[in-house]
């Protein structure tokens, strides 16, 4: 029998710039090769650090699915918690403590599938949240089921056969419930996306960004479109910024054109603003306005 | 580089140099760099790393321009790059 | 540590269960609620939207119980005492963030007024089938603190002690009360902020270097930050090691799961809050709860006067059960006869703790309305055979 080269692993010496925010104890990451989640957590780091929040005072928030692992690798004070659940637990630590930047960061299916009534609702209040959402057209983690998002005709394995039923239009959803910003990026679009994400970050309200993200071991594998790196080709040739464009074409076929751009950008007092504000209107001197935890709380 | 009419700064212009790190062992061979590198300046090697991918290596590692697109496509965090502090000048 | 005079309506007050519990949170330290309405329960975050804002507090009424629970875990980590308020229904849906709540030890209560059930049931309506469910309701193994008032002056002061024990324990806490004693409108006399005790929340001394955030200490609960501090902890509803972080591993598990149970049981003894009366040389016991409580009396009485020596027993910390007290009665007396609003719940516990030295005779009732004394007095008849 001959001989069998076995590689050895080697020591890492060299230090990533972003190694600062991350957690580095629990590297390497779960993310398959060629999942566009590692770009987008990229990205948005290099968002954060442009910025300028300051980092103790941020917290993320995540639920289940392969982008809700994001919260296990940021670091930040960060919250994993329940499956659709990441929006309301983050209206509840921005409400306990107003002076703290939330940022959710999760997938379509936690975000706007299971957690679709929560969206609607804290996009309507206008909450101080930022809400990134990874957009891979199905459920990954669970193995490639349909999700509310996966595009007409693809096979998922809980629509063997192609799916059926009509996709959300994310940004006219999140527009048409009230957020204040709303842009949608590719995976591929780093340095835009990244602009967008620090303008997401630094606006009072309701932002939403969403990524379209490549997902090579399910989405990709059984719809035959090779691997990730295709879907980023994909992306390459068939994406189109068209800022300010109306929401209404924005809705994603399979492997059609993928419109991008920042669509939404208003103004709108948030809900403790316009709470605190009303209360102070009608209780007026009486008013104590919630400040967040004290030193003997 | 190349321009079809000399910039009037031509002798102030400065082309950024940049030296890529890569940290083999954190890669996965997924290709972004090698694809989107402006300059051409990765390929996809032929030696494994312990995981059994081949990590990218800079083929033309004098012309990356310090762009910094691999760093920012990289979902492994494995490959980043430092500025050469190096003037070429322009050539019309 | 003292309460805070701002949240303490001091006086002798006209005011049903709900509002009490309102009054017992407030006083209590509470900063933050979000609820969704549910009869019979709305009353509570409806005196809380009024008095926060004189106060100091956030109400936000969620779109559904689920994102309710979900943001009064997250207010726990921002650092606010957080509550929310419910019936049947509705706990059912926050059953998978009361598992979160107690695998991410964060303090909350949670106040479920009890009515006819199961489904919609009887909306307006008292019951009291929902106290399995509060040791059960959730996946998985956990262990809860459950307190169950019988009148609204108890109301006020099972709040506070409810906010105690979850600062002392980190789990989540829940108030079983029901339609009836939400609702009857009785003196309740709420004392000066000095009188009340609040037992703080247990933040660490550490610096960030040092802080493991699930490190038990000698009473097996680990101490809290909270978020902003510069911690920068990760906490997550997987199976966790003592740095938060997830491991898929089953001496994690057993590790984990072992401590968040052991926390509340191998202190069960600090957990026994019981009212009971003339259970010394007792021949049979009354056991209840809640309104129910308030219906025996009658019937012990009745009972009293033919010469039966009745004895009862009133758990107003329900889980953990005082199964103590129930097996040492158990081997002197005749019967246990154990009254609740539901086809037998918190009887079972009896029978558990009872061991077979004595019998326990359920008086059950659906729901919808209170006991008859009479079926008690016949009950208890038939325990002193």
């Amino acid at each position: 029998m001959s001989e069998i080269e076995v590689t050895e692993k080697k020591e890492i010496e060299e230090e990533h710039p972003m190694e600062n925010l991350l957690r580095m104890d629990r590297m390497p990451h779960i993310w398959c090769p060629t999942c566009g989640i590692g770009t987008a957590v990229t990205a948005f780091l290099m968002a954060l650090e442009k910025s300028q929040i300051p980092l103790n005072n941020t917290a993320i928030v995540s639920g289940i699915g392969c982008t809700g692992r994001v919260a296990g690798y940021v670091k930040l004070d960060s919250f994993h918690s329940t499956h659709g659940r990441a929006i309301p637990f983050a209206t509840g630590l921005k409400l306990a403590n107003p002076k703290l930047k939330v940022v959710v960061f999760s997938g379509d299916g936690d975000t706007i599938g299971i957690g679709g009534n929560h969206f609607l609702h804290a996009a309507r209040r206008n909450m101080d949240i930022t809400v990134i959402c990874v957009n891979n057209f199905i459920y990954a983690m669970t193995g490639g089921q349909c999700a509310a998002t996966t595009p007409i005709t693809a096979n998922t394995s809980t629509s063997p056969y192609g799916n059926f039923e009509q996709p959300f239009n994310l940004p006219y959803l999140a527009a048409s419930c009230g957020a204040v910003y709303v842009a949608r990026w590719t995976a591929l679009d780093v340095r835009r996306l990244s602009k967008s994400i620090t303008e997401a970050l630094q606006k009072k309200g309701f932002s939403f960004v969403e990524i379209i993200c490549p997902c090579s071991t399910l989405y990709a594998r059984r719809n035959r479109l090779g691997t990730g790196l295709d879907l980023m080709k994909f992306y390459h040739d068939n994406s189109v910024i068209k800022h300010g464009a109306d929401l209404s074409e924005l809705d994603i076929g399979f492997q059609s054109k993928i419109v991008v751009g920042k669509f939404i950008d208003r103004e709108r007092p948030t809900f403790l603003d316009a709470l605190n504000q009303g209360l102070r209107g009608v209780l007026k001197d009486k008013f104590v306005e919630y400040g967040g935890p004290t030193d003997d709380d | 580089m190349r321009f079809w009419r000399k910039p009037l700064d031509a002798d102030k212009l400065q082309i950024p140099h940049g030296e890529i790190h890569i940290i083999r062992e954190r890669c996965k061979g997924c290709g972004f760099c090698v694809e989107y590198c402006p300059k051409d300046v990765l390929e996809l090697s032929t030696e494994f790393n312990y995981k059994g991918y081949h990590p990218p290596r800079a083929k033309n590692p004098d012309d990356c321009v310090h762009c910094g697109l691999c760093e920012l496509l990289c979902p492994e965090f494995a490959l980043f790059v430092k500025e050469k502090k190096e003037v070429v000048k322009v050539e019309s | 540590m003292k309460a805070n005079p701002k949240g303490v309506l001091t006086g002798a007050h006209y005011l049903d269960g709900d509002h009490a519990a309102a009054e017992g949170a407030l006083a209590a330290g509470c900063t933050f609620v979000a609820g969704y309405p549910i009869t019979p329960s709305t009353e509570v975050v409806e005196r809380m939207a009024e008095r926060f804002p004189e106060i100091g507090g956030v109400f936000i009424q969620m779109e559904d119980e689920l994102g309710s629970m979900a943001a009064v875990v997250g207010a726990a980590w921002g650092g606010a005492k957080s509550m929310t308020v419910t019936s049947g229904p509705g706990f059912s849906l926050m059953m998978e963030n009361i598992g979160l709540a107690c695998m991410m030890e964060a303090p909350c209560v949670v106040v479920d007024v009890q009515r006819g059930g199961p489904s919609t049931g009887l909306p307006t309506l008292p019951g009291q089938a929902d106290m399995m469910q509060a040791k059960w309701g959730s996946h998985g193994d956990y262990e809860i603190i459950a307190l169950s008032p019988n009148s609204p002056q108890e109301c006020f002061w099972v709040l506070i002690k409810a906010f105690n024990l979850s600062e002392r324990f980190r789990v989540p806490v829940l108030v079983m009360m029901d339609e009836c004693v939400g609702h009857m409108t009785e003196k309740v006399v709420i004392p000066e902020a000095d009188k009340i005790e609040l037992y703080p929340r247990r933040y660490t001394e550490l610096p960030p270097e040092k802080y493991l955030p699930f490190k038990p200490g000698k009473d097996l609960v680990p101490e809290m930050i909270k978020a902003g501090d510069g911690y920068k902890i990760h906490v997550t509803g997987l199976t966790h090691d003592e740095k938060g972080y997830p491991v898929m591993t089953w001496e994690a598990q057993e590790k984990l799961v072992r401590r968040l149970i052991e926390k509340v049981r191998l202190f069960k003894d600090e957990l026994v809050d019981i009212e009971e009366e003339q259970t010394e040389g007792a021949e049979v016991v009354v056991v209840s709860y809640g309104i129910s409580s308030r219906v025996s009396i009658p019937a012990i009485q009745k009972a009293r006067k033919e010469g039966i020596k009745v004895g009862y027993l009133r758990p107003i910390i329900v889980w953990p059960f005082p199964g103590k007290k129930i097996y040492e009665l158990a081997q002197k007396i005749k019967g246990f006869v154990v009254v609740e609003m539901n086809y037998g719940q918190m009887v079972l516990e009896v029978e558990r703790a009872a061991q077979g030295k004595t019998k326990s005779i359920l008086v059950p009732h659906g729901g919808g309305w209170v006991h008859e004394p009479e079926d008690i007095y016949k009950a208890i008849k038939e325990a002193v055979k």
